[in-house]
């Protein structure tokens, strides 16, 4: 029997790999998943379709990742349910893993709505590296693209098939695009820079169905849209979004709200049972209550720290935020918290020069920044987010945050030497951002 | 021993010699001038000297043992090394900056010619990083302490 059974091989399983590993050098280890590939970045299956990042460059982790944690990987292998009477993963075929302790981390998968046409050649969705394989294998016959949604999916396949010389027209719902992680005035500008890439922007527009080529009917033609207009086409991306891929835990006493919901230790509702990444819902020390947040940063932390639990050294998670950088079409774009205050209770402080690319905005509660959107000069985002992170009342110097040159020299002296000695709670090495559990006989920094 | 830098705010005169020594520490010659002058792109320094008025610091990465940058890497590029120095591979980075908005010190700079973050290194192959060297006021001091048993 396996002591660790991971579904998933992406980020959320790689931070669960290597806290188990500092804490537990022996137990057997399994990665489970359906996808064949070594770790690697999905964010940057953008930069692989665009041509500028190799298979070497895509690798998450080096070569021999599997081999120095001692990890037993089912690799292109389904895992298509969980006995839990039995303890069991049960893959397509007959075999059947036994756990001990068994970690979800199976993501997300892109949300495709019901519409006619959707059974024709050349419709992607973009969130694999087999998606961008695909994607890349029908450039050849695809002069002109629609992309379905506007948000960050959709703006990363619209900059790669750009560079590739498609012609690409996204269409997104809502008035803006990357509305999910902009305010209005910042897609502003950045509808400025994707225009100047030529790309083609229709909001408050939905497709209603795809059609096929006049001489190939189950070819990809072009696409009709609610409003009657119709868009030639030779490619169709949907990119709508993700859902929590939680279909494993339909029919188990795991509890699933949107996501498969976890504690602070990040366990499931079910004991030894963990979940972490896109198919959970976790933590969010904005909203103060459990959230999706599917991004990178938060799967990678909250696996951590869900290996660290699995592996007997109690540790619990301090919460996830909703934070992107971006930097579509050389505009870089940072946004984190509650970019747009639900109401009139929060303070919204900001600066914009349309002409200079330049926008920051800052949300407060109660002196406590809440949300931020920085685009074009982000170098000092980090000290705004981890004044955020910290909880810290910055009314006697909030002002100076929108400064040009803010940085810690604008803080008060004794807050400004407390955070910058890192003499906090970790021991003089920089922020404890994993607090509880004993951290004699394992430290939780790589270290052995 | 794990080293550290630390500063002493009520020193430092704002001289920036740091940071032009950390430049050219890592530039391609190692040399002063045709760091400055010869090499181009211009390597950037990886510690930043604040002023307000008379107050003046300097900021580098703090080596976190809960390396947020790392956690947040996208592509793998940052990893916190044995002896507790955190690296950043410039190769295998794409300049996404999601480890400048995770770094709570502000400590990773954007080298936007180059499309890479960079980070202090803790000058590997030296003692004492060129920043404390040749500090000239003693303002950035290096500590080493042992190592979190694990």
């Amino acid at each position: 029997m396996a002591r660790y059974v991971i579904i998933g091989n992406s980020v959320g399983a790689v931070g669960a790999v290597e806290a188990i590993r500092e804490v537990d050098r022996q137990g057997s280890l399994v990665i489970i998943s359906d996808e064949p590939h070594h770790v690697y970045s999905r964010p940057r299956i953008s930069e692989y379709l665009a041509g500028k990042s190799s298979m070497v460059d895509m690798l998450y982790r080096p070569q021999d990742f599997y081999q120095a944690h001692s990890i037993q990987t089912y690799l292109g292998r389904k895992a298509v349910g969980i006995d839990m009477d039995r303890r069991e993963v049960k893959l397509e075929g007959e075999e059947a893993l036994p756990w001990e302790y068994l970690l979800l981390a199976t993501g997300g998968v892109p949300f495709v709505p019901k519409m006619e046409g959707l059974d024709k050649t050349g419709i992607f969705t973009f969130t694999t590296l087999g998606d961008a394989q695909g994607i890349g294998s029908a450039l050849a016959q695809t002069g002109k693209a629609v992309v379905i949604g506007g948000g960050l999916i959709g703006m990363s396949v619209t900059e790669a098939l750009v560079k590739k010389g498609v012609e690409v027209t996204v269409i997104e719902l809502k008035d803006w695009v990357l509305n999910t992680i902009l305010d209005q005035e910042a897609a502003l500008v950045t509808r400025d820079a994707l225009a100047e890439a030529g790309v083609r922007v229709l909001t408050g527009h939905t497709v209603q169905r795809i059609q096929g080529r006049p001489d190939d009917e189950s070819r990809v033609g072009g696409v009709v849209l609610a409003s009657g207009d119709e868009l030639p086409c030779d490619m169709v991306v949907v990119a709508i979004g993700v859902v929590p891929r939680t279909e494993l835990a339909s029919g188990t006493p795991i509890k699933v709200n949107r996501g498969i919901v976890v504690d602070r230790r990040m366990t499931t509702s079910v004991p030894d049972v963990y979940a972490c990444g896109d198919v959970a819902e976790a933590f969010d020390f904005i909203y103060g209550t459990n959230r999706v947040i599917p991004i990178w940063p938060n799967a990678y932390l909250g696996g951590r720290v869900a290996g660290y639990n699995m592996a007997g050294m109690e540790t619990e998670y301090p919460g996830g935020v909703a934070m992107n950088s971006l930097k579509y079409f050389g505009l870089p774009i940072v946004s984190a918290g509650l970019y747009d205050p639900p109401d009139s209770s929060y303070q919204v402080m900001k600066v914009l020069d349309r002409q200079e690319r330049l926008y920051k905005k800052l949300v407060l509660k109660d002196g406590i920044v809440v949300g931020m959107v920085f685009l074009g000069a982000i170098d000092k985002a980090g000290i705004v987010l981890g004044l955020m992170r910290d909880k810290t009342d910055v009314r006697s110097f909030q002002a100076a945050l929108l400064a040009p040159d803010f940085g810690w020299a604008y803080l008060p002296a004794a807050l400004r030497q407390e955070k910058l000695s890192g003499n906090g709670q970790s021991g003089g090495r920089g922020p404890s951002v994993l607090s509880g559990g004993p951290r004699g006989e394992a430290s939780p920094g790589g270290q052995s | 021993m794990v080293k550290m830098i630390r500063r002493r705010e009520e020193v430092c005169i704002g001289c920036r010699l740091c940071e032009v020594h950390c430049l050219v520490e890592h530039s391609r010659s190692k040399d002063l001038v045709q760091a400055y002058k010869g090499e181009n792109p211009r390597v950037l320094p990886r510690v930043r000297v604040e002023e307000q008025g008379a107050l003046s610091f300097a900021v580098q990465c703090l080596h976190c043992q809960e390396p947020l940058c790392a956690y947040a890497c996208l592509t793998g590029a940052i990893r916190r090394t044995e002896d507790g120095t955190v690296l950043l591979d410039e190769q295998k980075c794409m300049g996404c900056w999601t480890c400048v908005l995770a770094c709570p010190y502000g400590a990773i700079t954007m080298d936007l010619q180059r499309k890479v973050a960079v980070k202090c290194d803790l000058c590997p192959g030296r003692d004492t990083p060129a920043c404390v060297e040749n500090c000239p006021n003693r303002a950035l001091l290096l500590s080493e302490e042992e190592p979190s048993v694990g």
